[in-house]
């Protein structure tokens, strides 16, 4: 043997590369997820960057607890009362997931609200990112219709009289506001037909609508990129004077605070 | 060739009135499942009509086959004639306006976006009418015994609850505010008050003393009534809506007067029928002059120049 036998910390390596490569080699997806996590973005971006994935975070935790709390839970009127107290009494760390999905409801909304106020500040929605802005408010929209449609579930006293008049409030609208009422309720009263429609609409149709935006708008963050703050060198429209800024490599070595140009 | 239109490129469809027409009869159908079977035919004739016209139109462009000017470029669509070693051609040589033919990609590209299309549109319309239409067909309810007439004592208001639908069980309860005026020319005289606030739907309660319950088996439903010692009005818990003992409001944010029952009376039986909306209400017990509209959801106006905001209501 001419050639140095393998050490045995390659060969635990190349048994543990093997089935990435085996998935790169058939999709692709491997070299997706290192484009997608790797890319480039301005060196002066700071944590307020981090509000979409922390909004994107959020939502995986409802979507997670959520399907779980979906496992005890029964959406007929005499008996989710009862399911509910089941879930947080009972059950192992019932009273845990169901709490992580109520006040993750909260976490959610307000993430989105902060990721938004960071956007508008930055002036992230101007040319060409309008439509990732229009996606972001169809989200935040669909995420407080899942709070008004999720808040029924509990079928307790506050629940009830809180959907009457959220849904009341909704069929004052001029003209169509009594058909809207109607289409809500699935009735002209609330009933079972009520709660199994608003059941389907927080677990099904919202969270799939939903989905579906984010993967849109991330798409359109990797194709747009990051936006760099309005005060940075590098923002849009203006002029880069001088040599450019000394290279550095992310966390570990940041710019020296002197080549920073205000 | 003739030019497709005068306008535009050959492929740009050219605006038509076809879709309106097919609209409006899509409209119709679902006008006519609620209302009448023959709003459905009508409705379903101008869609059959105006669909073929708009599809006769949309696919004319491709039946004539529009011709790019830039023949010449086009690859040819016809082999070179087959030399035949005797007899004639086995393929005959195509003259000059064979050459062109309805090309095959655009029959696959037609064939399958409209199929795709039209898939589409027989899957979504039947979902579509199942989620939409159910809540406005047969809302209504059987009347309700809440009681005989000596139950209710006069001039005292009676909190009466019972179960709409028993098989639903709580979800269905309904409460009526029922007070005895007496007789008035010797017919039993009832004012029948709904506890649905007209603000935003809360439950109003009485203001006053409740007296001892009584409950009243008939028929598998179960009534419960309980007599109260001097209402002095109505409340409601959620946004202090006030209203006084004729349902008229007297403050907060309430629109109009407390919605009412229609009542009747058979076998000395007072029978709750379905409820209807009051702008207001004048003189009191069995004198009261009811200004009495078709039910209107809460927080609507049925009078003055806000309630042509709500011309329409669903059907009940």
């Amino acid at each position: 043997m001419a050639k140095k036998k393998p050490g045995r910390k390659d060969q635990v390596l190349a048994l543990l590369l093997y089935p990435l490569d085996w998935l790169e080699e058939r999709s692709g997806l491997v070299g997706g997820v290192r484009y997608f996590l790797f890319r480039k973005v301005p060196g002066d971006i700071s944590w307020g960057h981090t509000l979409g994935s922390a909004s994107l975070t959020a939502f995986i935790v409802q979507a997670v607890t959520g399907v779980i709390l979906a496992m005890y839970y029964k959406p007929d009127p005499n008996s989710a009362y009862e399911s509910i107290r089941h879930i947080t009494d009972d059950l192992y760390a019932g009273w845990l997931v169901r709490g992580m999905h109520r006040w993750g409801a909260s976490v959610f909304i307000i993430l989105m609200f902060l990721h938004m106020g960071r956007v508008f500040l930055y002036g992230a929605y101007k040319f060409p990112r309008e439509l990732n802005w229009i996606i972001g408010v169809l989200i935040l929209v669909m995420g407080m219709m899942e709070g008004f449609f999720g808040y029924l579930l509990p079928w307790d006293q506050t629940a009830y009289w809180a959907t009457v008049v959220g849904v009341n409030l909704q069929a004052t609208g001029p003209f169509v506001g009594p058909f809207l009422g109607d289409i809500l309720r699935g009735g002209a009263e609330i009933g079972p037909d009520t709660l199994a429609r608003f059941y389907s609409l927080h677990m099904l149709v919202l969270p799939g609508a939903i989905a579906g935006l984010i993967g849109l708008h991330l798409y359109l963050v990797v194709r747009l990129g990051v936006v760099s703050p309005p005060w940075s060198p590098e923002g849009a429209g203006t002029e880069r004077p001088g040599p450019p800024p000394p290279p550095r490599s992310g966390l570990v070595a940041p710019s020296p605070r002197g080549t920073r140009r205000r | 060739m003739e030019p497709h239109g005068g306008h535009g490129s050959a492929n740009e469809p050219t605006p038509t009135i076809w879709p309106v027409g097919f609209a409006v009869g899509i409209a119709c159908i679902f006008i006519g499942l609620i209302l009448s079977k023959i709003i459905l035919v009508v409705g379903a004739v101008i869609t059959a009509i105006f669909g073929f016209l708009w599809i006769r139109d949309a696919t004319s462009g491709l039946r004539t086959a529009a011709q790019p000017a830039d023949e010449g470029t086009e690859p040819s669509t016809s082999a070179p004639p087959i030399r035949a070693d005797r007899g004639r051609a086995a393929m005959p040589e195509p003259g000059e306006d064979e050459v062109v033919r309805f090309p095959r990609s655009k029959l696959l590209e037609a064939t399958t976006l409209g199929l795709g299309g039209l898939i589409g549109i027989v899957v979504t319309a039947p979902v579509l009418g199942f989620t939409i239409l159910p809540p406005f067909i047969k809302q209504g309810h059987p009347e309700i015994d809440v009681g005989a007439i000596d139950d209710f004592p006069e001039n005292k208001f009676v909190t009466t609850t019972y179960l709409l639908n028993p098989e639903q069980g709580e979800v269905s309860r309904r409460t009526a505010y029922i007070r005895n005026n007496g007789l008035l020319d010797n017919v039993p005289s009832f004012t029948v008050l709904s506890n649905r606030c007209v603000h935003l739907g809360c439950p109003v309660q009485i203001n006053g003393l409740p007296l001892k319950k009584s409950s009243e088996t008939r028929d598998g439903l179960l009534v419960d009534r309980t007599p109260n010692a001097a209402a002095a009005g109505f409340g409601c818990p959620c946004h202090g809506g006030q209203y006084d003992t004729e349902g008229n409001r007297t403050a907060g944010p309430p629109v109009r007067a407390l919605d009412r029952y229609e009542f009747r009376i058979d076998n000395g039986r007072l029978l709750l029928g379905d409820t209807f909306s009051v702008s207001h209400v004048s003189g009191t017990g069995a004198d009261a002059q009811i200004y009495a509209y078709p039910l209107a959801g809460p927080g609507q106006h049925v009078d003055g120049i806000e309630a042509w905001l709500y011309p329409v209501q669903p059907p009940r």
